[in-house]
């Protein structure tokens, strides 16, 4: 919750073609135990469908799972998108499989908050969330 | 604020949605909010669907949504899934199902968690039902899973409501809650592609035989979610049902006892909130409490003192803030 008590949704979203998402429901999970609302939505989620579910729920965080490699593309496509449908302040992170300088880029370009790797703590993940909107 | 409401009337999707999010949240503004959005409501047409954890609920409404899609239709849904007691987060998954109709600009899809208190939920999805009726949508549908008090009251805002049944072994009749057999106007046997759909169909059919009077006889339909299969049967059975309510006067009726409860919850909102405010600002309560376990006073002359000091109706909370 953050500090008026309003409960903080969080979007996690497969976008891209990668085959499975274990990983990303261990994460659902993980939010869900730290009170968060976690809108799942399931694998191969297009940019569009992506940014339309986050706008439709009203989420506060939209966090990504690619493990595709295809980062470079999806994640500056999808903010775009959100900043489209006039999302600007949503909190964009970012999990998978991200060399760390293309990890560097997506942060220090504006396209994501924090990018997490596969190796991150989950509470890590869950501790992010929660200090940024304390 | 004002911009919000006539954003939202335009058929602005960002407005509608922050407009839940103000209802959900019990927003100071939603008072406000929800006044000026009342006479825009009434129009949409508003079907439960509830059933069993797992029965198909998401599947069904999917697979709804292309037939009520094929007919020109625009739909709301409402996926209510259940809020953890321990974290207080919930994972909101009826999306999965339903994902296809994500970029379809007149379908709106919202999932919420149950959260706290059970009158609660049921407010907040009625009021979130109004958001979605006038925002322009034609039905609504809600999704909700059928397994206590909560569900049956989040119900009690539906036009139609259908409950979901499964084979599941056969075991399925004997242990449908009382209440929720009630409140069905129609059946659906989902996962009729698996064995005992036939039997359950069969007992279905027998328990409502036995159970005479109603003028509206609850048809039970076999669906195949998975394979898109029963679901034209169940679309006309749906609008039979709607004719129905139409035609015989029951949907008025209903209606009228809806927003007679509206108006009896929404006192009785007010005055709790409002007299809790006040005993706040007012009053030690612990130390009453402790009085009263002391057995220096009792619970039934401090609530009374508690009250005296109250006024019963606080502009406060009124219209004009
Ligand atoms: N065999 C079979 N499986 C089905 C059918 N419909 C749904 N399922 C499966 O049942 C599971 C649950 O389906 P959902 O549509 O998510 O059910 P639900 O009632 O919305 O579930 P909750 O919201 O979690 O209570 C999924 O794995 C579906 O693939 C069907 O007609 N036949
Ligand atoms: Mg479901």
């Amino acid at each position: 919750m953050d500090k008026s008590g309003k409960k903080i949704r969080v979007l996690v979203a497969k976008p891209g073609l990668d085959g499975h998402d274990r990983g990303a429901r261990v994460v659902a999970r993980a939010l869900r135990d730290a009170g968060f609302e976690v809108i799942y939505t399931g694998l191969h989620q297009t940019p569009e469908q992506v940014a339309e579910t986050a706008l439709q729920e009203d989420v506060d965080v939209v966090g990504l799972s690619i493990l595709s490699g295809a980062h470079m593309t999806l994640v500056p496509r999808i903010k775009k998108l959100l900043q489209d449908n006039g999302m600007n302040e949503v909190m964009m992170i970012v999990g998978g499989i991200i060399p760390e300088d293309d990890a560097e880029k997506l942060v220090s370009e504006g396209y994501a908050e924090q990018i997490f790797t596969p190796g991150d703590p989950l509470d890590k993940i869950t501790g992010y969330i929660s200090n940024n909107f304390k | 604020m004002q911009q919000l409401v006539a954003e939202l009337l335009k058929g602005n999707r960002r407005a509608a949605a922050r407009m839940i999010s103000h209802v959900e949240n019990d927003d100071p503004l939603k008072r406000m909010l929800l006044t000026e959005l009342y006479p825009h409501t009434g129009k949409a047409y508003v079907i439960g669907v509830t059933g069993a954890p797992g029965s198909g609920k998401s599947s069904l409404v999917d697979c709804l949504l292309q037939q009520m899609r094929r007919d020109g239709l625009k739909i709301g849904v409402i996926a209510v899934d259940p809020t953890s007691p321990f974290s207080g987060g919930a994972i909101l998954g009826d999306r999965i199902r339903m994902q296809d109709h994500a970029l379809d600009h007149d379908i709106f899809i919202r999932s919420m968690g149950t959260r706290g208190s059970l009158g609660g939920l049921s407010r907040s999805t009625r009021e979130a039902i109004q958001v979605l009726d006038a925002f322009g949508k034609d039905i609504i549908l809600i999704e909700t899973v059928g397994v206590g008090q909560s569900e049956v009251d989040i119900v009690k805002a539906a036009d139609t409501t259908v409950v979901v049944l499964t084979p599941a072994g056969g075991d399925s009749v004997q242990t449908i809650k009382a209440g929720i057999m009630e409140i069905a106007d129609l059946f659906v046997v989902n996962k009729a592609d698996l064995p005992g759909a036939e039997r359950t169909t069969t007992e279905i059919n027998i328990m409502l035989d036995m159970k005479k009077g109603d003028h509206w006889r609850p048809p039970v339909v076999q669906t195949v979610s998975v394979q898109n299969k029963g679901l034209d049967q169940l679309w006309e059975l749906l609008q039979e049902h709607r004719n129905y309510m139409n035609e015989s006067g029951k949907l008025e009726t209903v209606r009228l006892e809806r927003v007679k409860r509206e108006l009896t919850d929404q006192v009785e909102y007010l005055l709790k909130n409002s007299v809790w405010e006040q005993v706040k600002e007012e009053v030690k309560l612990e130390k009453l409490v402790e009085e009263i376990a002391n057995r220096k006073n009792d619970p039934y002359s401090a609530a009374s003192e508690l009250l005296e000091k109250i006024s019963f109706f606080d502009q406060k909370t009124g219209k004009d803030d």
